[in-house]
C-alpha cells in the first residue's frame, strides 16, 4: 500500500465519487474508516445543504446527525443506518427510512448501500443511494 | 538512479522518418539502481533494442509493467534476455479482478499471436502487483492504480537520494471538474508528489483530448497541470501519440509549455535521452 493515504484517496472512491458527481441519483459515500467524504449535488437537496459547507465529516458524527427514523419514526440506531450496515457488516442493504436534513426538513427516504470491495478484497469505502418518497 | 528511455511512443509502434527523432517504439524505460539493479518499466517494442544493449554479466532482471495493452507488452517475446537460462527475470505487473497475471500474459505469449508459450520461458519469475511497496536493492517500489481502462498501476522509484515517478498512461482529468485543484481527489497524486522526475503520459493536445473522453489518456496541459499540482522538479512528456510527427511535438509541447509557464522543467521524451538522478 502506497504511503500516503491522507494525500490521495483509492482510485476506486475518486472514480465512484466522479461517477456520483455526473449521476441524477442523490449519492452519499464514505471511505474505508467510515467518514463521511462526498455527497452529490442531487443529496444535497436532500440533506438540505452543499457538501462544501459540511464537509468531510467521522462515521459518528454522519450516522445520528440526520435523525434516522424507521417507518414508525422511532429512531434508529447508528448500527441500522443502511449506509453505516454496508460499512460495518460489507453487504448490501436496502431500508425504507426517515431524515431530517440540514434545513430541518423531515423526509421519508429510500437508500440502497453497498459496499466497495476492490480488487484482491481490499474494502476502500461504501456508497448509498437515497431516493425521497415523500417528506413526511 | 539513471534513467534511459528506449521507447516514448504510445498505442502503436510509429517508425518512419518524420518520427525518428523522437522515436518511433513503444513504451520501454530503463532504470539503474546505483547499486547496479536493472529495473525495466514496461515491455514496449523498445524493450527489443535494450535488450541487446545490457550488458551479459546482468543476472537479475526486474521488468515492471504499468498494465497490459498491447503497446505496453509488445516488445516482451523480444526481449533477448528472457531467452537466456542464466539471467533471472523478474515481471511484476497487475491481474485483473477474475483473472491472475500469468493467465492474462498467456492470452499474448500464446498461438497464434506468438509462437513461444509462456511456460517455454526459463526463468521467468512472476509476481503481481496492484497496490503494494517492496524493494528492489535500494530502491524502494510503490505501485497503485491509476485512472485507465482496465487494471492500471503507476509506479514511484524512491533511492535515498531520488524519485522517479512512472504514470505512462492515465487520465486524471477523466470526470473530474475539478481538475487540477485537489490532491486528494487526483488519481496518481501520491505516486507523483515531490517526484525529481516525473514521466507521465501526454498523448494529446488539448483539442484532440476533447475527442478522446475516457481513452485514458492525457493532454499535455494535463500532464503539466498534474506534475504542478504534484509539485515535481521535472517532467518528462511521454506516450506520444503516433499521429504526431517530430514537427507537431516540439510545436505542441512549446505551445502547451508557454501557456502554462511551469516553475519546473520540461522535457518532450525522446528515445536515447537518459536522466541521471540524485
Amino acid at each position: 500500500m502506497l504511503s500516503a493515504p491522507a494525500t490521495q484517496k483509492p482510485i476506486e472512491l475518486i472514480l465512484a465519487r466522479q461517477l456520483a458527481s455526473y449521476l441524477a441519483m442523490p449519492i452519499f459515500l464514505v471511505d474505508a474508516a467510515g467518514t463521511l467524504v462526498f455527497y452529490n449535488e442531487p443529496a444535497e437537496g436532500i440533506l438540505g445543504r452543499r457538501f462544501d459547507e459540511t464537509g468531510e465529516m467521522p462515521a459518528s458524527e454522519w450516522a445520528a446527525v440526520f435523525a434516522p427514523a424507521d417507518d414508525a419514526g422511532c429512531a434508529l440506531p447508528p448500527d441500522k443506518v443502511p449506509l453505516m450496515i454496508a460499512h460495518v457488516e460489507r453487504r448490501p442493504v436496502h431500508v425504507c427510512l426517515r431524515i431530517r436534513g440540514f434545513d430541518n426538513v423531515c423526509r421519508q427516504i429510500e437508500a440502497t448501500a453497498i459496499p466497495l470491495i476492490a480488487p484482491a478484497g481490499r474494502y476502500v469505502g461504501a456508497l448509498a443511494i437515497f431516493w425521497e418518497t415523500a417528506q413526511a | 538512479m539513471k534513467v534511459t528511455l528506449w521507447g516514448v511512443r504510445g498505442s502503436l509502434a510509429s517508425p518512419g522518418a518524420d518520427t525518428a527523432r523522437y522515436g518511433g517504439n513503444t513504451s520501454c524505460v530503463e532504470v539503474r539502481g546505483d547499486d547496479g539493479a536493472v529495473v525495466i518499466l514496461d515491455a514496449g517494442t523498445g524493450i527489443r533494442p535494450l535488450g541487446r544493449a545490457l550488458p551479459p554479466s546482468v543476472r537479475r532482471i526486474d521488468l515492471l509493467l504499468t498494465h497490459l495493452h498491447m503497446d505496453h507488452i509488445q516488445g516482451l517475446g523480444f526481449f533477448a534476455p528472457l531467452f537466456e537460462p542464466q539471467v533471472e527475470v523478474h515481471l511484476w505487473g497487475p491481474p485483473s479482478t477474475t483473472l491472475g497475471l500469468r493467465e492474462r500474459l498467456m492470452r499474448y505469449l500464446s498461438p497464434p499471436l506468438f509462437p513461444v508459450r509462456l511456460r517455454d520461458i526459463p526463468a521467468l519469475i512472476l509476481h503481481e502487483v496492484s497496490d503494494d511497496t517492496f524493494e528492489l536493492g535500494e530502491l524502494r517500489i510503490s505501485a497503485a492504480p491509476v485512472c485507465h481502462p482496465g487494471p492500471t498501476i503507476g509506479y514511484r522509484l524512491a533511492s535515498p537520494r531520488a524519485t522517479l515517478a512512472y504514470l505512462p498512461d492515465h487520465e486524471p482529468a477523466l470526470g473530474a471538474p475539478d481538475f487540477c485543484a485537489a490532491s486528494a481527489w487526483t488519481s496518481g497524486f501520491a505516486l507523483a508528489e515531490g517526484a525529481d522526475l516525473l514521466i507521465h503520459d501526454a498523448q494529446y493536445s488539448a483539442a484532440e483530448y476533447a475527442h478522446h473522453l475516457g481513452w485514458g489518456h492525457s493532454a499535455i496541459e494535463h500532464a503539466l497541470a498534474f506534475a504542478a499540482l504534484a509539485g515535481v522538479r521535472h517532467l518528462v512528456t511521454f506516450h506520444h501519440d503516433p499521429a504526431h510527427n517530430d514537427d507537431e511535438i516540439d510545436r505542441l509541447t512549446a505551445a502547451a509549455t508557454s501557456a502554462a509557464r511551469p516553475a519546473f522543467r520540461v522535457t518532450a521524451g525522446a528515445e536515447g535521452a537518459a536522466f541521471g538522478l540524485g
